[in-house]
């Protein structure tokens, strides 16, 4: 009963997050504005143990799950890849790993920056 | 035969067993490149070319497993609230990091596609993979892609980091927990998320938050960059 409670509370966000999205316009999808609404209300309420928590404790286990239809829908697009594969697969790979390089490396760079500096002022 | 491959039920149910056989595999072999989603996809892909089932019929019949994954996306904000007290100390670097990786992302994406003499289209359609399936979808359409190619290319590029996202970190020695969780959320969206709360609480908290930030983050910058370079 308490998954059933906790979809209630993740539908019913992603609900809020969606209208928001419709009515603004924000070029963000509503689930994610949904995602932003369920932060904020258990912000609010400050408990770590509501039926929210439980029904994604049940769910995101198993997220891989949700991703097999989409992915699935790849195989539809073999041709298309195939026509053109070179750069597609090699664009797609390489473009990856620039990216993940760029956000990790730069990401753990900055926040040592950040800590030596902090403890560095107070010492010198 | 053809009305048992036909029905939406069969499917949905295959769906399910793939996914059991695929975490079985991964437990057993330990092997990175044994991610469920992966191993599912390569059996039912392989099974609905064989059996020549329409992609129609296979996304009727696992229509309820798509719609759940909104809920889910929500739910992603309950990691994100247990590790909310990791950000202290964090909110600039990642900022700054998920900028630099967007720009990087598009940026690379339509100068390589270019210089190995793929089309325009294509190099507009490439632009919005880092993004989630939705937000790539519509900023392909927005920027002159193709957006149905510009989904496979973004699913593919979520299973690229659910395979080997933490590999390759591992190789750049980016050990920070939370570094490495935005590093993967920033360019694999919710498919690599699922891989980084598999590995780590703190990595797949700031995965969720980051593939939502490069969502946002790319719905404002990709205008500019596609305007400089193309």
């Amino acid at each position: 009963m308490r998954v059933v409670h906790g979809l209630t509370w993740l539908l019913g966000c992603q609900l809020v997050g969606e209208t928001l999205a419709h009515v603004s316009g924000a070029p963000v999808p509503g689930a994610v504005l949904g995602m932003v609404v369920l932060l904020t209300v258990l912000l609010v309420r400050r408990r770590d143990d509501t039926s929210a928590h439980a029904a994604a404790d049940a769910m995101l286990p198993h997220l891989q799950l949700l991703f097999i239809v989409p992915g699935v829908g790849v195989v539809a697009y073999g041709s298309v890849i195939a026509a053109d594969w070179l750069p597609i697969v090699v664009a797609l790979v390489a473009s990856w790993g620039l990216g993940l390089a760029a956000v990790g490396l730069s990401a753990q760079a900055l926040t040592r920056w950040t800590q030596r500096r902090d403890s560095g002022g107070g010492a010198a | 035969m053809r009305w048992f491959v036909e029905q939406p039920l069969t499917w949905l149910v295959a769906t399910l067993l793939a996914y059991r056989l695929g975490v079985w595999l991964l437990d057993r072999t330990r092997l990175s490149v044994a991610q469920p989603v992966l191993v599912a996809v390569v059996l039912l892909g392989a099974a609905l070319l064989v059996l020549d089932v329409d992609i129609a019929t296979y996304a009727e019949g696992t229509a309820v497993l798509t719609f759940l994954l909104g809920p889910a996306t929500v739910a992603l904000a309950v990691p994100l609230h247990r590790q909310l007290h990791r950000l202290r100390g964090f909110a600039l670097p990642m900022t700054v990091a998920l900028v630099l990786g967007v720009l990087v992302s598009v940026g690379s994406a339509i100068l390589l596609v270019q210089l190995l003499g793929g089309s325009e289209e294509l190099a507009r359609t490439m632009a919005p993979k880092a993004t989630t399936t939705p937000v790539s979808l519509a900023l392909s359409a927005e920027i002159g892609g193709i957006p149905a190619l510009s989904a496979v290319l973004t699913i593919t590029a979520g299973i690229l980091g659910a395979v080997a996202g933490p590999w390759v970190l591992d190789r750049l020695r980016v050990r920070e927990p939370r570094s490495r969780g935005v590093a993967i959320g920033g360019v694999s969206h919710g498919i690599g998320t699922a891989r980084a709360l598999a590995e780590d609480p703190v990595e797949g908290a700031f995965s969720g938050l980051s593939m939502g930030l490069t969502a946002l983050l790319t719905s404002l910058l990709i205008p500019l960059v596609v305007a400089l370079l193309l």
